[in-house]
């Protein structure tokens, strides 16, 4: 079948798509964008978190053809749009800095969570409690950290994104 | 549209970062690469006209096999190619240790999951598809599925000696390997056989089988090569180790058979053997095509070794005044189907399990046994997270039969600097397991279990499941410390090779690091970028692609790869320091012993002259190539144990504060504190991390993590029925962080990745039985061991 949607705001159109793939399957096999992480293919590691017409999901249980006319968004779009090679996203700069990052593979589904959450509790003009931090991203498995890193990246993220401007980079 | 990315050209790219030395919270340079999704994994390798390989793998723990008919396979459109054991060319076994693992099973399979065959084809749903139309024909056998019954030896019963029923098996079928089901017997003899002591404390324990978990499934991509040689790109641990093993069954020269390692999301252990390696090489050699292997999550539990299961019996005698005056263990290791690292798990069991104390008397029986379970090996800390389990245990029941302190009994018994080990090891470097214990007693505990109105259920064990609110719950604290070989013992001949750049591009002096040693999650790519800048004084500093095309660096495992590898990138550094501080001899006019390398200048400081490095390299390339060893350790004596068997111990203690649930059975984990001696911290975040990450898996362990194996099958082989543990599951963690210099390492550091992993579950455990005031002598606890329903 041929499929139509939107990625990180550009049109993208893939024939030959057999109707067994998962969003998740298109977007590394077909489209070239290998960012979103096949863990688990069940939906229960968070690793291949994405956007879905600006809701988060496991793209590993969405249908290739359930998202035909919609809009996806990536890891790969949450990069400023014309980025150089430095330049991140307030949520990927914290990772980096906070180390919460080790092998790796969980933190693209997780940055999209943090994003989603991060930007929902800017919306209502507030930063999220711990709890709430732990409650959004309870979907998203990680082996190497142990969660305390990746918490306090989501807190230094929070932090700056209540300071800086609005990034609406990948929803 | 569809030209997909990541060729392995691109794959990992080469990494280049600024600033950082040794004790620097120094920034990741692949971090960039792995927030923004550009970081090429394993499974994320592609490149035009690849095709997918699945594999077929046995549904019986143990079968012989009458045939295989491949035909409606290769009938699938689409299919390239279906292979089994008549197609591996070269040694048709291999093994880490001891070669006795079928590449594709051959006559008999012994355990579930066991690879019968190949398939390629275009689409991996093609291949799965095809895999299923094979035909192979079983002769079913009974399969041994208990370690003790698979030697013959008695079954326990609870806390009685007495053997009760020896289970006879056929020889014919009991043995699933022609030299028995024996891998192997340490024996630890020291002081009197036969100790007697006021107070005897005997108990006996299990521990479950642990997955690593690692998020990045078994994958990679092999290209064939015009010489008719492979080119492998793989996430593993030990490029070297899989390219020796692939090298055989291949029956190819080192030289044609080139690996690079692609990125790896995590490891713990599970990388150490083969998985897809030689599978996909085999696929592309027959088909002349590019082959892509990536397990699935259902694949990957069948995929990898796992920790091995342990069942414990110790007997542990003190003064009335709690000094220990024996400890008689025997221990049995499952190890599964295939030796894989069984006789080092055994080695480190034997020789390390009764835990960081000084004990005059000890007898120690280690066993590594074959059964038709799945094949079990390396997880971080094997050999000592089962034992800690057990020994720790028989302290806290030791002091409740003392009346005494459980922390106050293991400052009292404590192995220190100068101590004998069991095996008549002399501790020669600091061992400071009563400080790290005290330190932990210092610090101040989370607030006591909230009750009344305002309670909020995410606080109780269940969460949001409103099991509770506050009634039924009860409040422990438990401790335990451990220790752990750092790198390879007993004799192995355990080193690195790293090869050093120094040259001007664009005018600025640049170091590369070459090295084949594994970067799996932990940071070492960090810590060689942190050694070259601090030897060599320079900013930029580039890690090259970890690859075959330099010697090896040995395994990233055994918390070893800071020490011997970074050891060996320290060496090289000198090596070229020395050569460049030659040449800028004459220009400054100072010997060699007064310059030194810093901020991108030969300095002087006697003369107060600072000259640019790039001035005085030029044009010249300045290049060595080091292979770097720790001082060697030594076999131990087959009868008694005896010997220098470990260059290093790592020492962790954990204080660990849970709330149970005692009508439901339910456990949260309040708290976890942890102080570890990490000799000099190269990169303290990254420290802290290895810290955090280890305290987690052996929470997991405690509580949660459990393959459960009924008839030699596996129950729960999904994310879904095996959990490890979520953001809600771990609490708070306080670290702190000791810095004794070891004098026989490099900047005086210890490996770091293990022992928290080991010290963090016996812990948990304690605080649950303080909880309960259940014995509780199995892990992971279950909610029906609480209950008793």
């Amino acid at each position: 079948m041929r499929l139509s949607c939107t990625v990180n705001g550009t049109p993208q159109q893939v024939d030959d798509v057999w109707e067994g793939e998962s969003l998740l399957y298109v977007l590394r096999e077909r489209m070239g964008l290998p960012g979103s992480k096949n863990a688990c293919e069940q939906g229960e590691c968070g690793s291949c978190t994405v956007y879905l017409d600006g809701l988060p999901v496991c793209a590993c249980l969405v249908a290739a053809g359930q998202a035909q006319g919609r809009e996806v968004g990536t890891v790969e779009g949450l990069t400023p749009a014309g980025a150089g090679s430095g330049e991140l996203h307030p949520v990927q700069q914290a990772f980096l800095e906070a180390g919460a990052v080790q092998c790796g593979f969980c933190t693209p589904g997780l940055l999209v969570a943090t994003d989603d959450l991060l930007t929902r509790s800017r919306a209502e003009g507030r930063k999220p409690a711990d709890a709430e931090i732990r409650e959004a991203l309870a979907g998203n498995l990680c082996r190497c950290t142990g969660y305390e890193k990746i918490l306090d990246a989501v807190r230094l993220a929070a932090d700056r994104m209540a300071a800086g401007p609005t990034t609406e980079a990948a929803r | 549209m569809s030209t997909p990315t990541r060729t392995p050209s691109g794959a990992p790219a080469q990494m280049t970062g600024a600033g950082g030395r040794v004790g620097d919270d120094a920034q990741r340079p692949d971090g960039v690469l792995k927030v923004r999704g550009e970081f090429a994994y394993s499974s994320d390798l592609w490149m035009d006209d690849m095709l997918w390989g699945v594999t077929l793998r046995s549904p019986h723990p143990h079968a012989r096999i009458r045939s295989i008919d491949v035909g409606p396979a290769l009938a699938v459109p689409g299919v390239q190619a279906v292979l089994t054991s008549d197609d591996v060319p070269g040694e048709k076994v291999y093994g880490l240790e001891l070669a006795d693992q079928p590449v594709l099973a051959l006559d008999v399979v012994r355990y579930q999951g066991e690879p019968v065959a190949l398939v390629a084809a275009d689409h991996p749903d093609t291949a799965r598809r095809a895999a299923a139309r094979i035909v192979v024909d079983y002769d079913v056998r009974e399969p041994v599925t208990d370690a003790r019954a698979a030697l013959g030896h008695p079954t326990w019963n609870q806390l009685h000696d007495a053997p009760a029923e020896v289970t006879e098996l056929s020889r014919e079928s009991a043995n699933l390997h022609p030299h028995g089901n024996l891998v192997r017997h340490l024996k630890v003899r020291k002081g009197d056989p036969e100790p007697t002591a006021d107070v005897v404390v005997v108990g006996e324990y299990e521990v479950g089988m642990q997955d690593q978990a690692f998020l990045g499934p078994e994958s990679g991509l092999a290209v064939p090569g015009e010489d008719g040689g492979v080119d492998l790109y793989v996430a593993t641990q030990w490029l070297h180790v899989d390219q020796r093993q692939i090298c055989a069954a291949l029956g190819l020269p080192p030289e044609r058979v080139r690996l690079t390692l692609a990125g790896v999301g995590g490891a713990f252990g599970g990388r150490e053997d083969l998985s897809m390696h030689v599978h996909a090489c085999l696929l592309a050699l027959h088909t002349g095509k590019p082959v892509k292997m990536s397990y699935n999550r259902e694949e990957s539990f069948f995929g990898h070794v796992h920790r091995h299961p342990a069942t414990m019996r110790y007997e542990h005698g003190a003064t009335r005044d709690g000094d220990l005056v024996y400890v008689k263990a025997t221990i049995y290791f499952d190890g599964g189907a295939y030796a894989s690292s069984t006789p080092a798990v055994v080695g480190n069991g034997g020789t390390m399990g009764i835990g960081p104390y000084v004990v005059p008397n000890v007898h120690v029986d280690c066993y590594g046994v074959y059964t038709n379970n799945p094949p079990c090996g390396a997880m971080r800390g094997f050999g000592s997270v089962q034992t800690a389990f057990a020994y720790e245990s028989q302290m806290d029941a030791l002091a409740a039969e003392l009346g005494m302190d459980a922390v106050e009994l293991r400052c009292r018994n404590a192995l220190e600097q100068g101590s004998e080990t069991p095996t008549g090891q002399v501790v020669d470097s600091p061992a400071p397991v009563v400080e790290l214990l005290r330190r932990l007693e210092a610090m101040p505990l989370p607030p006591e279990v909230p009750t009344g109105d305002d309670v909020d259920l995410r606080d109780m064990p269940g969460g949001v499941s409103n099991t509770t609110h506050g009634e039924g719950v009860r409040r422990g604290v438990g401790y335990a410390v451990a220790y752990k070989n750092v790198a390879f013992s007993e004799g192995f001949d355990d080193h690195s090779t790293a090869r050093v750049r120094l040259e001007v591009v664009g005018g600025e002096a640049v170091a590369t690091v070459h090295t084949a040693a594994a970067e799996v999650g932990q940071g070492l790519v960090t810590v060689e970028q942190q050694i070259a800048r601090t030897e060599l004084g320079v900013d930029r500093v580039t890690v090259h692609p970890k690859d075959t095309a330099v010697g090896s660096a040995g395994s990233t495992s055994a918390s070893r790869q800071t020490y011997v590898t970074g050891g060996a990138v320290k060496a090289a550094c000198e090596a070229v320091r020395a050569r460049v501080l030659e040449m800028a001899r004459s220009v400054v006019g100072r010997p060699v012993a007064d310059l030194r390398l810093d901020g991108g200048k030969v300095v002087s400081d006697l003369e107060g002259v600072a000259l640019p490095l790039a001035d005085v390299l030029g044009d010249t390339v300045v290049e060595e190539t080091l292979e770097w060893r720790h001082r060697p350790t030594e076999a131990v004596d087959p009868e008694t144990g005896q010997g220098f068997a470990h260059v290093q111990y790592a020492f962790s203690a954990h204080r660990a504060v849970v709330d149970v649930d005692t009508e439901l059975g339910l456990v949260k984990v309040v708290e976890m504190a942890c102080t570890q001696d990490v000799g000099r911290a190269i990169n303290p975040q990254a420290v802290v991390g290895q810290i955090h990450g280890g305290t987690a898996q052996g929470l997991g362990l405690a509580v949660m993590e459990e393959i459960l194996v009924r008839d030699g099958r596996v129950q729960n082989p999904s994310f879904t029925d095996y959990l490890i543990p979520t953001v809600l599951d771990m609490p708070p963690m306080r670290v702190e962080i000791l810095e004794y210099a070891d004098p026989h390492a490099p900047y005086g550091l210890r490996g770091v990745g293990e022992a928290p992993n080991i010290s963090s579950g016996p812990a948990v455990l304690a605080a649950i039985r303080q909880a309960t005031g259940l014995p509780l002598t199995r892990v992971p606890v279950r909610p029906e061991h609480l209950t008793g329903t």
